[in-house]
């Protein structure tokens, strides 16, 4: 290696100094952060159609992990499969494995399983009941034995709602804006401390200052949760993500830290998709 | 075509146009150095107004690309690259200037009688401009890497008119004025060199996405 001190120096170099800056959070690699989900091989079929085919990835802790790709190319059948939600829908099946922290997730029992991985969805849904019941209704099914007020009031200061609605908890989930709704409904998630959150596409309803708001509640989460986030809006995927996988035809194409994939990706049918030259 | 790809095109045409200019900057302050006419130097004053309002243009259509477009990978890496391209090149046109200055300031004083490498050197920066250009328009990154191990025979060749020099105003009193003239002509050509290593490297990493600032020394000497 040539030293500095005896080697010439490049152009800009010999005529400025120059400081780089780094975003160091977006740099750490997959395996650096450990491996939260592990799927091998995943085939997903409804029916005797096959929605995902081979797909390998590791899902790193404690970072955010968008999903990509044209509609119909599996992304949130992929998501579902994660908390066993498919299981829902008649006929489904998967081969291949799915380990969340080492466990195979068939071997687990489903009600568990969907307290530690919680999913938070398109359009808010939060049950017809108050706020604080919208809150509490996951940790009363839980046997949850500790203060349920404390406890919600901690998940809706976690989704960053508490203080539109601490003086009004025993309002309707109703009366809430759609924003607010959607929240309420990551607070509803939050209450049981999950250790991952799926979110299928939770800004699409929501207007631009609130979808703000909720990216970043997503990065203040991912210290105590790994989040895997379905989007249809690459500039949400680019701003919002650690990692991104985009999807094609059910298969895998590309897997990376969100900024190289974003500024060079490896595969052409990436850099189609994400330039908007897709098809 | 889309929309967008037009936007792309008309900022490419915009730079090979400021490249022109540039090229031909250099060109007219090269022969004022060596000519004895002030025409070429009157030119390259006269280019310095273009090169610097499409310096800002080409700013102007960076910025607007970036904030409204919000481009990725390939596109991305042009957009960036175009917008330091166009730096170093309007920074190679005002070191055109100060060559064209510095030939006006020799027709003032003689050095008829010194001897220098400065033709040379000014072929060799002419050279490394144009194959960088060249390397951008073809998308060629083999190309730009050729230009990047050029820059080191340049500095050599630097340092030693400049020896030649110093030594000739140790001997010659009167050619004192004109060699240093000359040394400040040296400079502003090794420097325009040291622009053309910046565009060879913002044109590899537009093609490949690959950094090689500061490192393509490292693979030359090992």
């Amino acid at each position: 290696m040539a030293s500095a001190t005896h080697g010439r120096e490049s152009g800009d170099a010999k005529l400025a100094s120059r400081s780089s800056m780094t975003d160091e959070s977006r740099s750490i690699p997959a395996e650096d952060a450990g491996v939260r989900f592990q799927i091998s091989n995943l085939d997903f079929f409804y029916g005797a159609k096959q929605a995902v085919h081979g797909l390998n990835l590791k899902v790193p802790t404690n970072r955010i992990t968008a999903l990509i790709g044209p509609s119909g190319c599996g992304k949130s059948t992929f998501l579902r499969t994660l908390n066993r939600m498919n299981e829902t829908v008649r006929n489904s099946r998967y081969t291949g494995d799915i380990l969340l922290d080492g466990q195979d997730i068939r071997k687990m029992n489903v009600v568990s399983l969907r307290r530690r991985v919680g999913m938070v969805f398109q359009r808010p849904n939060p049950f017809p009941k108050s706020i604080f019941d919208n809150v509490a209704y996951g940790l009363r099914i839980n046997g949850f034995k500790g203060r349920l007020s404390e406890q919600v009031e901690r998940s809706l200061k976690r989704a960053a709602l508490w203080e539109e609605v601490k003086d009004y908890l025993q309002k309707s989930a109703f009366a809430l804006s759609g924003g607010q709704q959607q929240r309420l409904c990551i607070a509803r998630a939050l209450a049981v401390d999950p250790e991952v959150l799926l979110l299928d596409e939770p800004c699409s309803a929501l207007d631009p200052v609130t979808t703000a708001k909720i990216e970043e509640l997503l990065f203040q989460l991912k210290d105590s949760c790994t989040l895997i986030i379905v989007t249809h809006n690459m500039q949400q995927a680019a701003r919002a993500s650690d990692f991104t996988a985009f999807m094609l035809d059910g298969k895998l194409i590309e897997y990376n830290d969100t900024s190289k994939l974003f500024t060079t990706p490896a595969d052409p049918r990436t850099e189609a998709y994400i330039t908007g030259r897709f098809g | 075509m889309r929309h967008f790809d037009e936007l792309l095109g008309d900022l490419r045409a915009k730079l090979l146009q400021m490249s022109g200019l540039v090229e031909l900057a250099i060109r007219d302050s090269v022969h004022a150095l060596e000519g004895i006419e002030d025409s070429n130097a009157r030119s390259v004053f006269k280019r310095e107004v273009d090169i610097n309002r499409l310096e800002l243009e080409i700013d102007g259509t960076v910025t607007t690309l970036l904030a409204l477009e919000q481009p990725v990978a390939s596109d991305l890496r042009f957009i960036t690259a175009a917008a330091k391209i166009n730096n170093n090149l309007e920074r190679i046109g005002d070191l055109a200037v100060n060559i064209a200055e510095r030939s006006q300031s020799l027709l003032q004083h003689p050095h008829s009688g010194i001897r220098t490498d400065i033709p040379q050197l000014a072929e060799l920066t002419e050279s490394m401009v144009k194959r960088a250009l060249e390397a951008f328009v073809a998308k060629d990154a083999d190309a730009a890497r050729a230009v990047l191990v050029s820059d080191d025979a340049i500095d050599d060749l630097r340092d030693s008119i400049f020896n030649d020099l110093i030594d000739q105003m140790k001997t010659n009193s009167q050619s004192v004025q004109a060699c240093v003239d000359l040394m400040f002509a040296g400079r502003s050509l090794e420097r325009i060199a040291d622009h053309a290593t910046n565009i060879a490297e913002a044109v590899v990493f537009m093609i490949e996405g690959v950094e090689v600032r500061r490192h393509h020394t490292q693979a030359v000497s090992g």
